[in-house]
């Protein structure tokens, strides 16, 4: 029974960290410029823990077959000892050590990711969550977004009435509002996060983007694209029937291509 | 101080009764309450795992039409999300190791002839029926049950136009919950009150079963979590029901005014999760005394490090109240205090480590006996160390921003709070069965049962761990809306799969329990050569435990191959020739 359960500990062990050591399954590709380091950082948190896992695993299945009752044959009691505090502290020690040390070495990541206001010069982008759809609000020239009133909401005619757009103030005329979210490269871009009914969490996985959106508040974050293409937008926190349904899309595109596109959207509004 | 615990004692003691309703239903005696607590665990443990199946189904055959159900659509999943939760995590792991196990061993093992309080103990049982009874008929109500999820986050648990099953439905899952919480606290002060006051004598704290202390600092886990949650409910009901505004903010839903504004969706958070997270240690450390109980039992050598156990379990119920934002890092809390619940919660993964070390050291040189009990004890331990394992990830918000609410977060925690503390379940039924119906169970069946559910809880769970690594969110009711889901369909359809198969050997735990009780091999009064007190009384206990006897306890509880002692095991109501503790 020993050696039943040796096996199948260790079978379990060592499959389970072939699919991790093999990246079978692994974080999608990075696209921002804050996913090498938590990349790194996972990496070296899979390592250090892989090693705890399969140090437990293999001594528990070792020690099962070792420790086995064998009958007659060996000893004829078991080790009478009740611990070792020596033992106990230097555990103790090492485990607060690695855990906490592992902690210190991600939180200058955490902190430039959460702790600094955006750069000056970074793009910002109105990002509002509603069931089921994600909608991404330009200021336009005038650098400034018009006001939104709840009673102005049309959610069934979506864009701007979805917002509540109040076309009557100034600042509004120029504000572009998109069902896909461009942006240019290598600009940092500032979120300013909103949920209109529920809370949503928009989730961008190449960019190691995630926040929610908290309807009543109003959560600056900001991220910065370093490679172009397409990405996927999904909604990570539960936020009804549809939830899995609200999706988006992330065009990060040429600085000059993102001025095109957003010129034509003006155009169109004129 | 010995008098005054055996007045105690007299006082509480009371007559068996002789119908089948004072004896069996409206019951006082803690044996049978303890039983009433493990069987509506072991009915909502199925209603909870034929969800999930419903769930894995869908997820794999999203058009595939159920018998009796239909075709499951996305807001239906959601259902079935929500209430797998709630009922698994309240009516199973907290019901079964605490209101069960420890209703029915707690005062034998302190040599205590009830619990403190009898009556109360009848009222938290029946008050937890009504809440189980509630939660069930949301399935039934106009709308159906809700899908907020068991976190149940306002606005959208709080708003009846948010989704379906968000009307009576919702109403009914939170007042199933707040009775669910009074029920809770009432037994919390009768285990306090009990621990505390009705030990035998020379049944000093340090001379107490870690099984014990597991539900002794559960108790005090309980009392200050439970309240929490209740207010937290209450409040909900009253946004939900009477106007108010503590959680919600004004919102439009569909383009409609709701009415509400003001309130903070956050704050619900703060509270749930004050709750929530102490909930895990709630679920878990029963079965952490329980295994640590059955590694020394069945490796007939004394726990490694008892006072090191006990501290540890003291010190993660401490940290598990300092945690609790941790499960908030991208809910728009502030990103100092981020700093802080991260540091806290890689703490509490030190006393954690400290146990599993305690564990391996407690079979480092036994003689290990692989009775069905043990075969659990041991797969509980490689549970706890592959479910704690990615804790530290969770824990870290830097890592928590790509894994947070993805299946990464579902592996985890299914691993360590869900499947681990079912096996310290499954251990406690196969270890105390023989004293609670006096035969033995089958092995051969206990074994096939164990196998099949240690391999096959892990082809469900560590796949999740890749889905979510990949980006794959939870509470998801299909893969085809997103491309980068597409690659992780093979990968789920295994995990659908491997949970037909591990849910079905389940069927084989069933068999064996219920025909053990009429055919099992008749068991002796202490078949595992164990050294505490329920080993000492007679099988099945009589009515006031101890039949008349009152235990005097010498020994420390792990007391096994002492040399020089006559068996390889000193029971605790044995002469003190070997005394250590």
């Amino acid at each position: 029974m020993g050696l039943v359960l040796l096996i199948v500990i260790w079978l379990i062990t060592f499959v389970s960290t072939y699919f991790f050591v093999a990246k079978t399954w692994w974080l999608p590709t990075g696209a921002s410029a804050a996913a090498a380091g938590i990349d790194h950082h996972f990496a070296t948190t899979y390592l250090v823990m892989g090693v705890v896992f399969v140090a437990a695993q293999v001594a528990l299945g070792f020690f099962a077959w070792q420790y086995r009752d064998r009958g007659s044959s060996s000893a004829a009691r078991a080790s009478y000892s009740h611990g070792n505090n020596m033992l106990e502290s230097v555990w103790t020690v090492l485990t607060a050590v690695l855990f906490i040390g592992l902690n210190l070495m991600s939180s200058s990541i955490w902190a430039s990711e959460r702790f600094r206001p955006a750069e000056p010069g970074a793009l910002q982008v109105e990002v509002t969550g509603m069931q089921f759809q994600w909608y991404f609000r330009y200021a336009g020239p005038d650098g400034k977004f018009g006001a939104t009133r709840p009673e102005l909401i049309d959610a069934s005619a979506g864009g701007e009435s979805a917002l509540g757009l109040d076309t009557t103030d100034p600042a509004s005329k120029d504000d572009v509002v998109s069902g896909t979210m461009y942006v240019p490269v290598n600009r940092e871009v500032e979120l300013i996060l909103r949920a209109q009914d529920v809370i949503h969490s928009f989730f961008i996985p190449n960019m190691r983007f995630k926040q929610d959106a908290v309807p009543g508040l109003a959560i600056h974050m900001h991220f910065t694209p370093i490679t172009m293409g397409n990405y996927e937008v999904t909604c990570a926190e539960l936020c009804g029937l549809g939830h899995y349904k609200m999706n988006g899309m992330l065009k990060v595109v040429s600085p000059e291509e993102f001025d095109k596109w957003l010129a034509a959207r003006e155009a169109e509004k004129q | 101080m010995a008098t005054r615990e055996f007045a105690a004692h007299e006082s509480h003691a009371h007559a068996a009764p002789q119908g089948f309703i004072r004896k069996w239903v409206f019951s006082l005696d803690h044996k049978v309450i303890g039983l009433q607590y493990y069987f509506l665990a072991l009915s909502a443990v199925f209603v909870g795992m034929f969800l999930s199946l419903l769930m894995r189904i869908h997820l794999i055959w999203p058009t595939a039409a159920v018998p009796f159900i239909g075709e499951i659509k996305p807001e239906t999943y959601l259902t079935l999300v929500t209430m797998h939760g709630t009922i698994m995590v309240f009516f199973v792991l907290t019901t079964a190791p605490q209101g069960g196990f420890g209703n029915y061993f707690l005062p034998i093992q302190i040599g205590a002839a009830d619990m403190a309080f009898p009556v109360l103990n009848m009222l938290s049982f029946w008050i937890t029926f009504l809440g189980y009874i509630v939660m069930l008929s949301a399935f039934f109500v106009v709308g159906g049950a809700p899908l907020h999820g068991w976190t149940g986050y306002p606005p959208l648990s709080a708003l009846p136009s948010a989704g379906p099953g968000e009307a009576l439905g919702a109403d009914l899952w939170v007042t199933s919950i707040a009775l669910f919480c009074i029920g809770a606290l009432m037994s919390a002060l009768n285990f306090i009150t009990t621990t505390l006051d009705m030990r035998a004598k020379g049944m000093s704290m340090m001379r107490m079963p870690l099984t014990c202390w597991a539900w002794f600092i559960t108790a005090i886990l309980g009392l200050l979590a439970f309240g929490v949650l209740f207010s937290a409910g209450i409040l909900l009901l009253l946004d939900r029901n009477v106007g108010t505004s503590f959680f919600v903010p004004l919102v439009t839903v569909n383009g409609q005014l709701t009415g509400h504004k003001g309130g903070s969706p956050l704050l619900w958070q703060h509270l749930f999760w004050f709750f929530g997270h102490p909930e895990v240690y709630i679920a878990i450390l029963p079965a952490m005394g329980l295994c640590s109980q059955l590694l020394s039992v069945f490796s007939r050598k004394p726990i490694f490090g008892y006072k090191a156990m006990v501290y540890a379990m003291l010190s993660i119920g401490l940290l598990g109240f300092m945690v609790w934002g941790h499960h908030m890092f991208m809910s728009g809390m502030s990103p100092y205090t981020a700093f802080a619940f991260s540091i806290m919660t890689m703490a509490i993964g030190v006393p954690s480590a400290i146990k599993t070390f305690n564990w391996l050291g407690t079979l480092h040189g036994g003689k290990i006996r692989f009775s069905s009990p043990m075969l659990f004890a041991i797969g509980f331990v490689s549970l706890f160390v592959s479910g704690g394992i990615s804790g530290p990830f969770l824990a870290q918000p830097t890592l928590d921003i790509p894994l947070h609410d993805t299946a990464f977060v579902t592996g985890h925690f299914h691993l360590i709070m869900g499947v681990a503390s079912i096996f310290g379940i499954f251990a406690a039924t196969y270890y105390w069965f023989p004293k609670m119906f006096g035969r033995m169970m089958n092995e051969s069946l206990a074994r096939w049962h164990f196998y099949l559910t240690f391999v096959g809880t892990y082809c469900i769970f560590m796949p999740m761990h890749y889905a979510g690594m990949a980006g794959q969110p939870r509470r998801y009711s299909q893969f085809t809306t997103l491309h980068y889901l597409e690659r992780l369909i093979p990968l789920n359809t295994f995990i659908t799969f491997a949970a037909f198969v591990t849910i079905s050997a389940q069927l084989i735990f069933l068999v064996n329990l219920f025909w053990s009780m009429k055919a099992g091999k008749k068991a002796s009064d202490n078949p595992w050569e164990a050294t505490t007190l329920e080993w000492t009384t007679a099988t099945p206990p009589p009515h006031d435990n101890f039949g008349g006897v009152v235990p005097e306890v010498h020994n420390g509880p792990y007391e096994y191959s002492v040399p020089g002692a006559p068996r390889d095991y000193v029971m605790q109501t044995d002469p003190a020739s070997v005394s250590v503790h």
